[in-house]
């Protein structure tokens, strides 16, 4: 045989059994991961779990955010674009996945400023300056203080609540589900209990266009 | 080139060369579908190994249109570099040398094992053995053409 021909038909068969494993490979794992959201309802939504939007709304997306991440940050603003635009018929539940260290600090703060009823504005602030406080990946709490000034927290009541020991069961328990769920990265989206087929923003709004139009009938 | 000489049967150091292309591009190929398609973590020395297999994957078949027993020259240092690093990480995974001195401290140790096979065969093992037969397979193709 010719050693072109040779050289070509192996070729031709590792490009094939590559894309083929991988086509299998990818297919399995998106089955898989909806089998496991779908195993694990009672992991999704929790009584502690911070949630924006009407209570009954008939769809529900699942966040796993960690503050301290930029990509979290980047949907975010998305993801309430998406709820204005559907006004009362999404609701965002928040759970926490502090995957940098030193995260889980900052999701103490947020959680201080929950108990002064303003969870939502200091994750919005938060968010909106990360680079600020998150330099380089790394989530320095100090650093937090500033871009919260506009917020108005009181201080004092914030450096008591930041350390019951409610906060770190709370942080625990969200990192037992993220586990469960086989939430590794963030943010992950879970909409009505779905995960996303592979991420990215338009996965994201599609498969919430899917719900809406699913629950409008 | 005539036809005679195209043929695969009458070049042993060229089926040589070739062989060791495949076993080559199927790491390549093996590599990138661990990290990119099941999305493992990948540790320092699994980088090393990667820099000096990728390569070959390029530069052999370079070698082979039109046949340049050299190629060996320019390939096996790579293979038995990549040979080295693959023994000392299946070394560090077997606890032979201890984990204070591996070069992974932060990300994913290397000692860590990501997958079994068969109850044996994991991915530093496979590296090891694509790693040797590559240089078996580059010195076997260097003495039939320097005969």
């Amino acid at each position: 045989m010719n050693q072109k021909t040779v050289f070509s038909i192996a070729l031709a068969l590792l490009a094939v059994v590559f894309a083929g494993a991988t086509l299998f490979y990818t297919t399995q794992q998106e089955q898989q991961a909806a089998e496991r959201a779908q195993a694990n309802q009672a992991s999704l939504m929790r009584m502690h779990s911070p949630t924006l939007g009407n209570p009954s709304a008939p769809v529900v997306i699942v966040e796993f955010l960690d503050p301290a991440c930029e990509t979290c940050s980047a949907f975010y603003p998305r993801v309430k674009e998406m709820m204005a635009a559907n006004p009362d018929r999404i609701r965002l539940v928040l759970r926490y996945a502090p995957f940098h260290r030193g995260s889980d600090k900052v999701v103490a703060v947020l959680e201080a400023a929950r108990k002064q009823g303003k969870f939502w504005p200091a994750l919005e602030a938060l968010l909106a300056s990360q680079a600020e406080w998150a330099p380089h990946h790394t989530p320095q709490v100090d650093l937090v203080w500033k871009p919260l000034e506009p917020v108005g927290l009181n201080m004092e009541q914030m450096a008591f609540d930041m350390t019951t020991p409610e906060i770190a069961r709370t942080i625990a328990q969200d990192l037992d589900d993220a586990k469960a769920l086989n939430v590794t990265k963030t943010p992950e989206f879970f909409v009505n209990g779905k995960p996303l087929p592979s991420f990215g923003y338009a996965q994201l709004r599609e498969l919430v266009d899917a719900e809406l139009e699913r629950t409008a009938r | 080139m005539n036809s005679r000489q195209d043929s695969v049967a009458t070049s042993p150091a060229w089926l040589l060369v070739f062989a060791a292309w495949l076993v080559a591009a199927a790491s390549t190929l093996g590599a990138l579908f661990f990290g990119e398609v099941m999305q493992f973590p990948i540790c320092r020395l699994c980088w090393y190994q990667r820099i000096l297999m990728f390569p070959l994957a390029l530069i052999l078949p370079l070698g082979l249109f039109p046949f340049d027993p050299r190629v060996v020259r320019y390939a096996l240092p790579l293979a038995v570099l990549g040979l080295g690093v693959a023994v000392f990480h299946q070394l560090l995974v077997a606890g032979v040398i201890p984990e204070t001195i591996q070069p992974c401290t932060q990300g994913v140790p290397c000692s860590t094992t990501v997958v079994t096979w068969f109850g044996f065969l994991t991915i530093p093992w496979l590296s090891v053995a694509a790693f040797f037969s590559i240089v078996a397979l580059l010195v076997a193709a260097h003495r039939r053409s320097s005969r």
